[in-house]
């Protein structure tokens, strides 16, 4: 097995049963592949299996079937306390009864290290993560954002091979939150410790994260860099659940290369560059960003649909324009702010043209 | 504290606790003080006390040397009561010890459960409460006894020759007691129990301690109010128990409980009984003060 990777995991399955008796595949068949310093996401909605693919690599859960990996060892069976990992729970799990400084050192307390070290490494982990002095005080005394920090010191201190991190901003206000993403992500370079992060926040994984997966019923749909998963999402739930997205379904007319011709009924016949090949009448879902439609500003070369704007919505930096085109086909359209006078493009139930070039959307068939 | 019942609704609050002060004053505070008065008097001679009462402190001194009293023979022994007391702390101290590690497991196992087995487990354990404790008391006894129905089924399956004597001794009252108190210990640790999040069981574990070390170091603390208040509800009540050891101990296991219930009934000695019962009010009082003097804010309120 090679090295460089932190955590593997190979072929995993691991099935519940349910409160009916049925079996659910929490986690089905998932293979991936974390590097050796990366700070990786696991991004998807509740009951992805996000949460329970970071509890098998805790050693909180076993897997049913496959086999997980941490630095090359085969791990799937080995329980937690043995486990070379760390993680920082969602509600943070202090122990209550202690103090912060017994509640920090736990960990190296378990591995018998002597105590004169032990309050040394406390005080420095303590500076780590800025709240020097709090040895004393009990979790209760402490805000949300300091007890965040304190579990995050708990378990940085084992220096472990892994960091796992389950939503642990999501207890904390939008305002400390975006506070707290920088900061762990600047922790996690300054300690390059190989983070695994679960989030069910899409905005979250791409500020942090150097690659994601994104998870939906068990599966791992896509793994790869945030700007891979924005701009080339795989399949229709990646596009729809990171970022927004204008699915115009129709089917395959032809394909000249790489070029596809594919027919919206009603709507008109558009061109997309696509590597991948496809048959004739294949259906297909031409899927596009709002901010790369643009409106009443036609295209040489490109596609430009004629369609009525339906609303219209101020947000302050854009404004949205819906469009209905002659199909059933919708989209939104997204235009930039940008001069001061801002002056709307068109109103709600003017004829206009919704453009954008060959290249930017991407079809997808799933 | 006056200052409380000034008012309309001071006078309000005033109508709506009178009752129950009222209720504990006139039939809790005022019969410690004549408990009181009785053991500082000299008995009658047919149970009472002597009328015009006559001041003494012998029922104090009788406890704490036996050959003190007038009846006293010459092969007395003067810790005879003392040493009483001792055994009734002894039986105490065993079965609350029992009670707690029979209870403590129970409790874990039924607060893992889902919601709805959780409440029926509870209610079974809640269940025998609504039977009689004599007539549970009396039907322990039939399975103990010689003829009965544990040494019978023992006897059927031959492992053992003839009947084991498992009743009339200090084991059958620990058995009688372990049996009729075990609920007493099962409450309050269940309370304790249940509200414990058993993510910090994972948290410990993911920092590296073994299943073993982990419970000493946080689920045992956490759940300590429970435990605590298990050992006082088990204990205090064990101590002065009288009806288990007169009907397991078939009046050859002496208690505290049966000493005192003696004094009331065949040995016509209220002085003497009222003065054990204020002694042993004392002892359980200083346990219960040394209790709150090291227990935390937390234990305190889990009682």
């Amino acid at each position: 097995m090679a090295n460089e990777f932190a955590v593997e995991m190979q072929d995993v399955l691991k099935q519940f049963v349910t409160p009916e008796g049925g079996i659910l595949a929490a986690v089905n068949h998932v293979t991936m592949q974390i590097k050796d310093g990366e700070f990786f996401s696991l991004l998807g909605p509740s009951g992805c299996g996000k949460t329970t693919s970071l509890r098998m690599i805790a050693g909180f859960e076993l897997p049913t079937d496959g086999k997980i990996f941490i630095r090359g060892k085969e791990m799937s069976q080995v329980p937690a306390f043995q486990r070379p990992v760390n993680t920082v729970f969602q509600q943070y799990a202090l122990f209550p009864h202690m103090t912060v400084e017994q509640n920090i050192q736990f960990g190296l307390e378990m591995k018998g290290v002597p105590r004169a070290e032990r309050s040394r490494r406390v005080s420095e982990a303590l500076e780590m993560v800025r709240l020097p002095g709090m040895e004393m005080r009990k979790p209760k005394q402490l805000s949300g954002g300091q007890q965040q920090r304190i579990a995050l010191a708990r378990a940085l201190i084992n220096k472990p091979e892994v960091l796992l991190l389950d939503e642990p901003l999501g207890a904390l206000d939008l305002k400390l939150r975006k506070e707290m993403q920088l900061e762990l992500k600047t922790l996690q370079r300054e300690v390059g410790i190989t983070f695994i992060y679960v989030t069910h926040d899409q905005e979250e994984a791409l500020t942090m994260s150097d690659r994601i997966a994104v998870m939906s019923k068990g599966l791992a749909l896509q793994i790869g860099a945030p700007e891979e998963i924005y701009e080339r999402p795989a399949t229709k739930f990646v596009a729809d659940f990171i970022g927004e997205t204008n699915f115009l379904d129709g089917s395959v007319k032809g394909q000249n290369g790489t070029t596809v011709e594919v027919d919206l009924p009603g709507t008109g016949i558009v061109f997309v560059e696509s590597s991948r090949k496809f048959t004739n009448g294949q259906a297909v879902s031409v899927a596009a960003r709002p901010e790369k439609l643009s409106l009443n500003n036609e295209i040489k070369d490109g596609n430009n649909l004629k369609g009525r704007v339906e609303e219209v919505i101020y947000i302050g930096t854009d404004t949205h324009y819906g469009v209905r085109f002659a199909g059933s086909h919708k989209a939104r359209v997204r235009e930039q702010n940008i001069s001061q006078a801002h002056k709307e493009i068109a109103k709600t139930g003017d004829e206009v043209t919704v453009s954008f070039t060959r290249t930017s959307p991407r079809l997808l068939t799933e | 504290m006056l200052k409380f019942f000034r008012g309309k609704k001071g006078f309000q609050l005033f109508g709506l606790l009178s009752p129950g002060a009222l209720w504990i004053l006139l039939f809790f505070n005022l019969p410690i003080l004549i408990v009181l008065f009785i053991s500082l008097v000299e008995r009658g001679r047919a149970g009472g006390i002597k009328l015009p009462p006559e001041y003494t402190i012998d029922n104090y001194s009788q406890f704490f040397n036996a050959c003190s009293s007038q009846f006293a023979g010459p092969e007395c022994d003067p810790f005879l009561y003392v040493g009483i007391f001792g055994h009734s702390v002894r039986i105490g101290l065993i079965v609350t010890l029992w009670c707690i590690l029979l209870g403590y497991p129970l409790s874990y196992f039924i607060s893992k459960q889902k919601q709805i087995w959780r409440d029926a487990l509870m209610i079974l354990v809640i269940i025998p409460f609504w039977t009689n404790f004599l007539v549970r008391t009396y039907a322990l006894k039939q399975v103990l006894a010689t003829e009965g129905l544990l040494n019978s089924f023992l006897m059927n399956l031959n492992l053992i020759n003839q009947p084991l004597d498992l009743l009339f001794n200090e084991f059958a009252v620990v058995v009688g007691l372990i049996y009729g108190y075990l609920p007493f210990a099962i409450l309050p640790m269940y309370a304790s129990i249940e509200k414990f999040d058993h993510t910090l069981m994972e948290a410990a574990a993911d920092l590296g301690a073994p299943p073993r070390r982990a419970f000493w170091r946080v689920m045992l603390p956490m759940t300590l109010p429970g435990v605590v208040a298990a050992l006082v509800l088990v204990f205090v009540p064990v101590v002065g128990a009288f009806i288990t050891p007169d009907i397991m101990g078939g009046g050859k296991v002496e208690m505290i409980g049966t000493l005192i219930n003696r004094q009331f009934g065949v040995a016509r000695n209220w002085p003497f009984g009222s003065s054990m019962s204020l002694i042993l009010m004392l002892l359980v009082l200083i346990g219960v003060v040394l209790y709150f003097r090291s227990s935390t804010e937390e234990t305190r309120r889990a009682m």
